[in-house]
């Protein structure tokens, strides 16, 4: 599809914009509908929407393989990390009071970083998927590649 | 017809429900069969969230002047239960995939069949 | 630390899977898994020794007090169960370096490790959790798991195996969700012990009915109740060794947990019992699954098909505890939690040892041939499990019997204990063909070196065989928490 210049020229225009939206979906949790897995299937979204146009190894140069994985099984990391965090500072597994010395702050700050970790897994998840499926060799003798 | 009115968000779940697992059950397709499971647990979702929505309820977000709130817990449920469908759905399109590399089909009775020749 | 242990129980195998991710290396992933099902299999027994001194447990996840926030709550019940679980990891983890070195593809091996430990944290999440939409997230998690466990065996028929069992899975949990829906529905909460409470006081008993109906036919797909078995002995035939013995021990044995948390703790039992078919329904389909499965299993010419056949009939042994519903039967069923885990975990390990010396995925009649002399101490264990199985005295397999039969017995139901007996007689037919097979038959030529299978693998085979005559005779561990965990069903929600 790189060769339609129409595709091509949207394609770079919306990016950012897509990008962008994604952050807004994340940091707005807090006061209307967003989150974590919202912002991170719509972050994953504008990077497959650049591979579809560009090609797989466009978008494998855009999100390296073993940086989406390290996403994926990182962001579970943080989230258990805001859990343990929870623990060392006294209060119980995902115990947000603690986090801060304002219980309330504490709790902003306890979200805050669970949204991270879930936007971190779910865009891990989202473009590993894609890339699996778009990598697949359509072989019908059943020789795989890109594993 | 005006009985059917006020229930009408539970007929329409009670319809997803019966479609989806007719999908599943009577499509020897394994990727319609997927989408049999995806209309089921769309049903799921509807179940959860349409009562949530409180009638003369706003946005659960506390507001001077308004008393009733909608309840935002069924959506926070419903977040989880569509993750999970949408991890099913990968991983049931994915065991298709291969499915159809290893046995050259993704008809259920072609799959059997296969087996059966070569004498599982 | 060891006020949190209900929260580190079901952490620790949590976050172990994205650190094998993480890090990508088999060895670690192996080393990881070990590390963490021992840890859990501590953390469960201390957390069962705090309860049996002190009563339940109750944890507040992120600190909200329920029944507003998530808690996790171990009882009597709750903390056998969890013991049952990570004592089949610690025996599992350690048997799966060979095995899976053996049987799956070397830069795919680390993300087996994950999922197993994905599988642990659900299983032993969903013993643990006192909520239940949570309950849900946990199933979802161990299952989802286990699927991806079964389809990377070996042969093709895995794949489709594996499908079957999501398809009918997924079905089981969303009937679960519709159930847990319609209950919040009429009482507004989700906390176990809160719903018991407004359940006692709710007027229309329809959507509650629906929800009991939703909730049962949902787990019964998740624990393989006949008539809804039909993934299992595909899924189990196929699936690489090491997932065929952890799943056979444990994942049924979970959901079974569940349908027992609902039918005592959540509805109330007295009207369950009394006003509802329950005891009859449970004790036909039981009944049913006993004597139908034993005896399609005697046919079965793949060893591992036949003994995931047997699996199906003994869940009937543990739902029958349930359809007798006094202390004595569910006693039986409590313990055959445990006991049947042991069993058919020792059997799955062992042939798996003998599927990796083989060489082939299946494991046939002709496989078994002259096994007691190829692998002498593979077809000793092999065959002390099946004592198990049809229930001699001085095996677990004969503890649990003794207890349905008591129950039986109680209730006047002759023609359960006359369906005990047959079924025993049955699984005395297909555990003589392996021992037939495998002592009195001449093994082929090339292959009657004596070779045992790997050490590893042999000695925690042998080792879980050696549990089923160990709690066969000292009965301290099993029957007594099962006892316990009874009475507190039997005594109603707390």
């Amino acid at each position: 599809m790189k060769d339609d210049i129409i595709l091509r020229v949207v394609a770079k225009l919306l990016l950012p914009f897509m990008l962008l939206f994604a952050l807004y979906v994340q940091f707005h949790a807090d006061f209307g509908p967003g989150g974590g897995f919202q912002a991170g299937v719509i972050a994953a979204a504008a990077v497959i929407f650049y591979s579809l146009i560009f090609g797989l190894r466009a978008g494998e140069r855009l999100a390296p393989p073993w940086i989406v994985e390290a996403m994926l099984a990182g962001g579970v990391l943080v989230y258990a990390g805001v859990g343990v965090a929870g623990l060392l500072l006294g209060g119980n597994y995902l115990d947000y009071f603690v986090l801060h010395a304002d219980p309330a702050a504490g709790q902003h700050r306890g979200i805050f970083w669970v949204e991270i970790g879930v936007l971190l897994t779910v865009a891990g998840a989202m473009l590993k998927l894609y890339t699996m499926f778009a990598g697949r060799d359509r072989n019908e003798d059943g020789e795989e590649e890109g594993a | 017809m005006s009985a059917l009115a006020p229930h009408f968000s539970y007929w329409v779940t009670l319809f997803l429900m019966v479609a989806g697992l007719y999908i599943l059950i009577a499509r020897g397709n394994l990727v319609k069969k997927l989408i049999g499971l995806a209309v089921l647990q769309s049903s799921v979702y509807l179940l959860y969230i349409a009562p949530g929505k409180l009638l003369g309820g706003t946005a659960p977000i506390v507001a001077a002047g308004f008393s009733t709130y909608s309840n935002p817990l069924p959506h926070v449920l419903i977040l989880t239960a569509i993750v999970v469908g949408v991890a099913t759905l990968a991983l049931g399109l994915a065991i298709t995939v291969r499915i159809r590399e290893a046995y050259g089909s993704i008809e259920e009775d072609e799959i059997l069949e296969r087996d059966r020749a070569e004498g599982r | 630390m060891l006020e949190h242990l209900p929260a580190l129980q079901v952490v620790l195998p949590l976050v172990a899977a994205p650190l094998i991710v993480l890090a990508r290396s088999t060895r670690f992933a192996w080393l990881a898994t070990t590390v963490v099902s021992y840890a859990c299999l501590v953390c469960a027994a201390l957390l069962a020794s705090r309860v049996a001194d002190g009563g339940a447990i109750s944890y507040a996840l992120g600190n909200w007090p329920p029944p507003w926030g998530i808690e996790y709550r171990v009882d009597a019940l709750s903390a056998f169960v969890l013991v049952a679980v990570s004592l089949t990891a610690s025996f599992v983890a350690p048997y799966a370096q060979r095995s899976i070195a053996a049987e799956i593809e070397p830069d795919r091996q680390y993300l087996m490790y994950a999922m197993y430990c994905l599988c642990l944290a659900g299983l032993l999440g969903m013993a643990i959790t006192g909520d239940a939409f949570n309950l849900f997230v946990f199933l979802e998690i161990s299952s989802l798991a286990s699927y991806v466990l079964i389809a990377l065996g070996r042969r093709r028929q895995a794949l489709f195996a594996a499908y079957q069992y999501m398809l009918l899975g997924t079905v089981g949990a969303t009937f679960y969700v519709i159930g847990v829906g319609l209950l919040y529905l009429v009482t507004g909460t989700l906390n176990f012990a809160d719903l018991a409470e407004r359940l006692r006081m709710v007027q229309d008993l329809r959507p509650v009915l629906a929800a009991l109906a939703f909730i049962t036919v949902g787990m019964g797909l998740k624990f393989a109740l006949f008539p809804l078995h039909q993934w299992l002995p595909n899924a189990y035939a196929f699936a690489p060794s090491m997932a065929t013995a952890f799943l056979a021990a444990t994942a049924t044995k979970v959901s079974v947990y569940v349908l027992l948390r609902y039918y005592f703790t959540v509805f109330d039992p007295a009207a369950l019992f009394e006003r509802l078919p329950t005891r009859e329904i449970f004790l036909l389909l039981s009944v049913a699954a006993m004597v139908v499965a034993s005896l399609a299993a005697v046919y079965q010419r793949d060893v591992k098909r036949l003994f995931a056949w047997s699996s199906v009939a003994q869940v009937g042994y543990i739902t029958l505890g349930i359809g007798l519903e006094n202390q004595a039967g569910l006693t039986g069923s409590i313990t055959h939690l445990l006991n049947h885990g042991v069993t058919k975990g020792a059997i799955f390990l062992l042939l798996g040892g003998v599927a990796l010396r083989a060489g082939a995925g299946a494991v046939t009649m002709e496989t078994l041939a002259g096994l007691g002399r190829r692998m002498p101490l593979t077809a000793l264990g092999l065959v002390v499990a099946g004592l198990s199985l049809i229930g001699l005295p001085g095996t677990a397999g004969f503890v649990t019997k003794w207890y349905l039969i008591v129950g039986a017995l109680e209730r006047g139901a002759w023609w359960v204990v006359a369906a005990i007996a047959a079924s025993s007689l049955i699984a005395v037919a297909y555990v003589w063909r392996v021992v037939e097979a495998a002592y009195l038959r001449e093994a082929p030529a090339p292959a009657a070196a004596r070779r045992e299978a790997p050490a590893g693998m042999l000695a925690a085979g042998l080792a879980m065989a050696g549990l089923c005559v160990y709690f066969g005779f000292f009965t301290s561990i099993n029957v007594e928490g099962a006892h316990a965990a009874a009475a507190l069903l039997l005594r109603g929600a707390q």
